[in-house]
């Protein structure tokens, strides 16, 4: 039997100290994930900040780029209707006090008034919200499960048919125009072959072609990624250990390998996603998919500011909160981020 | 006698490059026994990195692997398909490798990659692999081996690391360690811990060791037998004691002159080296490939030189 002293000690720094309170806190600490809770607290807090710079932007493009009185009162107005106007919404106050007012309507979730639909700003964008969320999130799910299998396939058997081919789909994927794409499906799937409706969102059906047309557009990006830190981790000493082990070949590229190459790809879902929402605006207007981006699209036709700047808010914020996502999968896939 | 628990007979390995064919190992044969420690030295390649991989079917997926037979135990590795070889390996035969740094997962704890192979292979239950990687770990020589199961390799220094791969190799039992330069990456000082853990594991567990390296005071060590490796082909082996009491191989003994010896070399002395390169191993070679170096060449060495055996010990050598 082997006693530990024969052999030396081991490396110093890393031996746990001592069976003091704070060594044992910290032990306990590292062993509860704090460090996870100090890393989300941490990125948490720049997203409030950049939260916070949007909102300072968005207001401040619209006051600059406009009279913003001018365009409540409408075209035919008077120059003492425009001031009248001016003053009853305070206009006249110093943009820094205004800006602090809107902030603190908006956070009360007070977007205002609607100029051309004469509604709550909030209720209309919310009353729109779940159909375009419901296309980013069935066009992501698309996206990621039509290019993962894809670029780890082209990885595990590179210079194949099947690397080819995914490489083809990727270039068609990047060259195609989305609203080119939409058009083409709508005379394939609705014209010819009858199978899905042309426009609307009514049922489950209206998603189908949209969120192809949408996601198809973004799974070339996922599929290289994929392909290249595949390529990457493959060649990786730590996924030959995991051969010597005699692991199978399906734990290997997955467990080992797929977990290490994911990492950058979830940073860009987040990201995708979020032009997804904005790309929307193209794809829900080809459908009439009544969704956000069908709004704003409506909203910048009428000069219907306060919806439009609502909407801008809310993708704004919507964006931070999917990197904040990002970054935390970030921190949960990758230890090494997490723990410093 | 008994049976060696390794053979092989006639092994090469083959990488196409663009001009040709590397013949990276070219046809060799040795043999293990159980408990047995055998070193295979040469310098940077010579092909013995290769023929470890090639042991265990770890080769890159450009090279090919050519044996007349590589019996290990009752198999012989050379006929076995990837399935079969697979159920051996991190089994029957297990490896470390020389960057503990990069050899690890970092994505998963140590405990983690720890337990995985004594899973797959025992079908043993999660807290049966817990306690044996716990039991390994103190076997090591690391301390607090419960705590550290939940660590993350980058949490480990390189020493710690390369005590964790030896570990995850022991996990089943191997027959056979194949270890790939296991101290080159580490500071001096944990490479004699490293070594002596290597040669007391080794003792205590009755299992054969090929150990890859290009260092001579490590194969003083630990070596039962010596296989040295030049151009792709083993030109000198026998036991420690023969190799370096009576090396007949110019190429050994040139290697053996390059060593600085305490108390022997005097300050100032010049240390021997080998002049010229190795040649390139593209394409055939034909005669002795030591023989442009080789200050005792001849117009023979340009023929395949024989194999000269005494006891235990044989060259690859006109000389006698």
């Amino acid at each position: 039997m082997l006693v530990r002293g024969e052999i030396g000690p081991v490396n110093g720094a890393l031996q746990p100290v001592s069976r003091h309170p704070v060594a044992l806190a910290l032990a306990f600490a590292q062993r509860y994930s704090c460090a996870m809770l100090t890393y989300a607290a941490k990125r948490l807090g720049l997203a409030l900040l950049v939260a916070l710079a949007v909102s300072v932007i968005a207001f401040t493009l619209l006051h600059v780029s406009s009279d913003v009185a001018a365009a409540i009162a409408g075209e035919a107005a008077t120059a003492a209707d425009i001031e009248f106007i001016r003053k009853a919404y305070g206009f006249d106050r110093p943009l820094i006090v205004q800006y602090f007012d809107w902030l603190g309507r908006t956070l009360t979730g007070d977007l205002g008034q609607s100029l051309y639909y004469k509604k709550d700003v909030a209720d209309i964008v919310l009353s729109k919200l779940p159909v375009t969320l419901i296309l980013g999130a069935i066009s992501l799910a698309f996206a990621v499960l039509l290019s993962i299998p894809l670029g780890v396939l082209a990885a595990v058997y590179p210079n194949t048919w099947i690397d080819r081919l995914a490489l083809f789909l990727a270039v068609i994927g990047q060259a195609l125009p989305s609203f080119w794409f939409a058009l083409v499906l709508i005379m394939l799937f609705s014209l010819t072959l009858r199978w899905l409706p042309v426009s609307g969102s009514d049922s489950w059906a209206h998603f189908v072609m949209p969120a192809i047309a949408l996601g198809y557009y973004a799974a070339p990006a996922f599929m290289r990624l994929t392909r290249a830190g595949m390529m990457d981790v493959l060649s990786a000493d730590f996924v030959r250990t995991a051969r010597a082990k005699g692991l199978s070949p399906t734990s290997v590229v997955f467990k080992h390998a797929l977990r290490n190459a994911i990492i950058p790809v979830m940073a860009l879902a987040a990201v995708q996603l979020g032009f997804m929402l904005g790309g929307s605006i193209v794809i829900e207007t080809v459908f009439a998919l009544d969704g956000l981006g069908y709004l704003a699209w409506q909203s910048i036709r009428h000069n219907d500011f306060p919806v439009t700047q609502a909407i801008v808010l809310l993708l704004s914020v919507v964006y931070i909160g999917l990197t904040l996502l990002a970054d935390l999968l970030n921190g949960w896939l990758d230890p090494r981020i997490r723990v410093q | 006698m008994s049976d060696p628990l390794l053979s092989v007979e006639g092994l090469s390995v083959d990488i196409p490059v663009a001009g040709g064919t590397l013949r990276a190992v070219r046809d060799i044969s040795f043999q293990v026994k159980r408990g047995e420690t055998l070193c295979v030295v040469g310098e940077s390649g010579c092909g013995k990195s290769m023929t470890a991989l090639a042991l265990m079917d770890l080769l890159p997926r450009r090279a090919k692997r050519r044996a007349q037979s590589l019996r290990f135990g009752k198999n012989d590795l050379a006929t076995l398909d990837a399935k079969q070889m697979n159920a051996l390996r991190g089994d029957r035969m297990a490896m470390i490798f020389q960057e503990p740094m990069t050899a690890l997962n970092p994505a998963y704890t140590i405990g983690n990659q720890l337990e995985e192979a004594y899973q797959r292979h025992r079908k043993a239950p999660a807290d049966e692999a817990r306690a044996r990687a716990v039991h390994l770990l103190e076997k090591v020589g690391i301390a607090n081996a419960g705590q550290r199961l939940g660590q993350y390799p980058h949490q480990l220094s390189g020493g710690l690391r390369q005590r964790v791969m030896i570990a995850m190799a022991l996990m089943c039992g191997p027959d056979l360690l194949v270890a790939d330069e296991p101290t080159t990456a580490l500071d001096v000082t944990i490479q004699a811990q490293i070594l002596l853990l290597l040669r007391q594991l080794q003792r205590e567990l009755d299992m054969a060791m090929v150990l890859i390296t290009h260092d001579l005071g490590v194969v003083a060590r630990v070596a039962d037998r010596v296989a040295v490796m030049y151009a792709g082909q083993i030109v000198e082996t026998g036991t420690a004691a023969e190799i370096f009491s009576s090396p007949r191989h110019p190429y050994t003994r040139g290697l053996l002159a390059c060593i600085p010896v305490p108390g022997k070399t005097k300050r100032g002395d010049e240390l021997g080296s080998i002049p010229g390169i190795v040649p390139s191993l593209v394409g055939t070679l034909v005669g002795c490939s030591f023989r442009e170096r080789c200050g005792f060449s001849a117009a023979i060495c340009a023929a395949d030189p024989p194999v000269h055996s005494a006891a235990s010990h044989a060259w690859r050598c006109v000389l006698r």
